[in-house]
């Protein structure tokens, strides 16, 4: 039961990430732009969130207030990701360049960025940047010592509780409720479908896919501080291709965010499976093969491929996703 | 109060290399339904565009109630009481009829969508107008008719006093277009002042108090419908004499050419058979002509006999060989030629040039090939021969991208492409759409001119006239079968209208 608690508390823990960037990725296409730098968003994302607790580490003030820190770094990390996402909105609304070609570009600088960056910042040839661990939501947060053998809930919620769970949780039903409830939303969704059908009443196209890339920014940015906090103590200038793997959350999730809850989750676990591999007893455990964990890890690359080549034909993408818009064409 | 609502004085256009509105003055009276003729490429889309702010006029002036008003873009428009239903429309495809019809003006309280208050204020519209929508259903869902209603709902929720129709029966079945007459005269009668654009002279002489009549880019004049004829319209609106009805000889059909046994195409969308159980011959030196309304299978069955769509039973046999399972090569080469419904999805690249497109089915041919390469002066050479031939009018010629082409002309490119074919089987899906009368009575002559050289000509048609003018022998197709074969001589408009709406049939099954 333990481990079993053990794997659905990480299986939220990676699902969190997946979930907000893949949230970001559907505002961005929602609105009609590509948004393929999202792996590139979570690197400058993570980048300044995790300086930003080193630095609250070494300067004391954030073993303090550990809470409002991560709660800055947070909102830094989404800040800095919706900055380096103008930087894609400029090629490919402004400059009506191509999208899939300016994401790239976008994830090419960031990685090389951040550990110029780290070491710029760090000295030393030190390009990794670790996190403290005061970070972590213990039971002493709700004003109580933990058991000296912990039972299912106080596994599955304590184990590994970071500030980004409830975040991502908040903004998960603002998504929802921005993206169907509000005017913005309206509009924003008619710009990724018929951009001149949007335009011929009066709506600003490119004005939309701007708020659309910037919030997709804004999540990939916190979706990759996020990350960071799962994967393990340090920032090391790369998110594992989690920004791909959100988009293909994405497109499972059929650009719906309960969709993408979902789907998020569930590659999530699959991630979870394969690290826990060797900790699971009924998994076989290939003795033949000298390191039977690399198949494990494999699982949720293969499954995503499987899911995608059974799922996507029956995918609604917005059907003016990646066309620059034109006012001049008609 | 001003007589004229809306009054456009010497507006002067230019593009490029053309002149597209030269000098026009258009007025609008209060509370008429004012027709704009001209033909494709006469400036009467301009014209409108700058009225609805997607343009700015290098010269004149535009008036609302005797003001001078400038219309920077659509919002300047709708904040003057201007609206426009577009040709394509202008509507998102996953949105619902409601979304669709408040997105731009939407009533929120702190940024989120107060849709009920939009709801009753739609609803009340479309109860006062008699404009018949599903708030609910989705726009994919819904039929072009009700799509257009939508249009129509969303000019009048913007409270909107001058309406724009821009070529709006252009996708309407024969029924949705009388409904749609009846709500144009319903919205004058309300207060309204319509601008209706169109080349189609029926419409407008039932329809239209006035007519201004465009060509070249020029305003020809002014005239009351009611003291004018079609002929006179024509003849303004091409500077020529028409003919409507294309002089033919009887028919005079020899062997079969293409011969269909029980053939059943799959739906695209649902699962029932879009096509099912058809059997029917054509004959060389005749013109079959496929009528019935938009959707009851016709695309379909052009699709299995020009090899886009599989068939899932049945056969087709082309000059006594079964071409059930041929690829779309194999059966162009063997001679049949294809006029698409849609030009643009199957019937150009439109990103090619003209004289690439006109080889389009030839490039593989040892005439166009060298060493494995394509011999473009060959190319054209081709091209400019088929231009000069069929006075297809573009502004380079052969090296035009055929985006850049009117409608008419890229039409014009497809039939001289497929006529040249030289094929024994020519099947022309809606070969006219969207045209004007010279450039039909153009096509039509092509057409009569293939059949008389032998050919066998098969039709697909929505418009009666067409149908009742061209044809030799008439099929109906209601509901994915045939169930009527009539002879145009002896049949009448409402009898044809009868068999297409299902209201009467003939077990054609046995029938040959």
């Amino acid at each position: 039961m333990i481990i079993l608690a053990d794997i659905l508390g990480s299986t939220i823990l990676f699902g969190v990430p997946l979930l907000l960037v893949a949230l970001g990725g559907m505002f961005a296409e929602r609105s009609g732009i590509i948004n393929l730098a999202l792996e590139g968003i979570m690197i400058t994302g993570a980048l300044f969130g995790c300086l930003f607790l080193r630095n609250a580490n070494l300067v004391g003030w954030g073993e303090v207030h550990p809470q409002l820190a991560m709660l800055v770094a947070i909102l830094l990390a989404g800040f800095v990701g919706a900055l380096f996402s103008i930087l894609l909105s400029i090629a490919a609304i402004n400059l009506k360049a191509n999208q899939t070609i300016s994401g790239t570009a976008l994830n090419q600088f960031a990685p090389a960025f951040a550990v110029v960056f780290s070491w710029a910042i760090q000295g030393r040839g030190q390009t990794t940047i670790n996190i403290p661990s005061w970070i972590r939501i213990t039971t002493a947060n709700f004003g109580f010592a933990p058991s000296a053998n912990p039972g299912f809930w106080e596994t599955f919620i304590f184990k590994s509780f970071y500030l980004t769970t409830p975040v991502a949780l908040i903004l998960f039903i603002a998504s929802y409720v921005i993206l169907y409830k509000t005017r913005l939303g309206l509009r924003l969704r008619a710009c990724g479908e018929h951009p001149q059908a949007a335009a011929s009443v009066g709506v600003n196209v490119y004005k939309m896919r701007y708020i659309g890339t910037t919030i997709s920014g804004f999540l990939g940015g916190i979706g990759g501080l996020a990350f960071t906090i799962a994967a393990g103590s340090s920032f090391q200038s790369t998110v594992a291709g989690y920004g791909f793997l959100a988009l293909a959350v994405m497109i499972f999730g059929n650009w719906k965010p309960v969709s993408i809850f979902f789907a998020a989750n569930f590659f999530a676990f699959f991630k979870v499976i394969s690290s826990y591999s060797s900790n699971i007893p009924f998994l076989p455990k290939f003795e033949n093969i000298k390191s039977s964990s690399y198949i494990y890890q494999c699982i949720p690359y293969v499954v995503t491929m499987l899911v995608l080549i059974f799922t996507s034909k029956r995918s609604q993408a917005p059907l003016a996703e990646g066309q620059p818009y034109d006012k001049g064409q008609r | 109060m001003e007589e004229n609502i809306i009054e456009m004085r010497h507006i002067t256009k230019v593009f490029p290399g053309l002149v597209a509105n030269d000098d026009v003055t258009i007025q609008l009276r209060r509370g008429e339904i004012h027709a704009l003729l001209g033909e494709n490429g006469a400036g009467k889309s301009t014209l409108m565009n700058v009225l609805f702010g997607l343009y700015t006029p290098e010269k004149g002036e535009i008036r609302k109630n005797g003001k001078t008003v400038v219309i920077k873009d659509p919002n300047d428009a709708t904040a003057l009481g201007i609206g426009m239903v577009h040709q394509h429309f202008q509507l998102v495809h996953n949105f619902t009829v409601l979304q669709n019809i408040i997105l731009g003006a939407e009533t929120v309280k702190g940024g989120f969508l107060q849709l009920a208050q939009a709801r009753k204020k739609v609803a009340d519209l479309s109860e006062k107008y008699g404009l018949k929508v599903n708030l609910d259903a989705l726009i994919d869902d819904i039929t072009v008719g009700m799509q257009q209603r939508v249009e129509i709902l969303k000019m009048l929720y913007r409270d909107n006093e001058v309406l724009i129709f821009d070529e709006p029966t252009a996708m309407l079945t024969p029924q949705e277009i009388n409904e749609l007459m009846q709500i144009m005269k319903d919205l004058v009668a309300e207060g309204k002042s319509i601008l209706f654009i169109s080349h189609k002279l029926n419409e407008i002489m039932a329809v239209a108090d006035r007519c201004t009549v465009l060509r070249k880019g020029k305003c020809i004049g002014t005239v009351n419908t009611a003291e004018t004829t079609k002929e006179e319209l024509s003849e303004m609106m091409v500077g020529r004499k028409v003919e409507f009805v294309v002089a033919k000889e009887d028919a005079n059909p020899t062997d079969t050419v293409l011969e269909i046994k029980d053939l059943s195409v799959a739906g695209r969308r649902s699962t029932k058979k879009s096509v099912h159980d058809v059997s029917f011959k054509v004959h060389k030196g005749e013109i079959v002509c496929i009528a019935g309304i938009d959707g009851n299978g016709q695309s379909e069955l052009v699709y299995a006999l020009t090899g886009i769509m599989p068939a899932e039973s049945g056969e087709i046999i082309f000059k006594d060989r079964d071409i059930t399972k041929e690829t779309i090569r194999n059966r162009n080469l063997d001679g049949i030629a294809h006029i698409p419904e849609d030009r643009h999805e199957y019937g150009l690249v439109l990103d090619y040039t003209l004289a690439e497109n006109l080889v389009l089915k030839k490039y593989f041919m040892k005439d166009f090939q060298n060493r494995g390469f394509i011999d473009f002066p060959a190319v054209r050479k081709y091209a400019d021969r088929l231009i000069e031939k069929y006075d297809i009018r573009s502004s380079q010629g052969a090296l035009s991208v055929a985006r850049s082409m009117s409608g008419g002309n890229q039409q014009k490119a497809i039939v001289a492409r497929e006529i040249d074919y030289d094929p024994d089987l020519l099947i022309a899906v809606q070969p006219t759409r969207g045209m004007d009368v010279g450039a039909i009575e153009y096509i039509h002559r092509q057409i009569v001119k293939e059949r008389d050289e032998g050919k066998a000509i098969l039709l697909i048609s929505l418009e009666l006239d067409e149908v009742m003018n061209l044809s030799d022998r008439i099929l109906v197709m209601f509901e994915g079968g045939i169930v009527g074969e009539l002879d145009p001589k002896q049949t009448t408009v409402q009898e044809l209208g009868l068999y297409m709406s299902g209201a009467k049939r003939n077990d054609m099954r046995e029938a040959e």
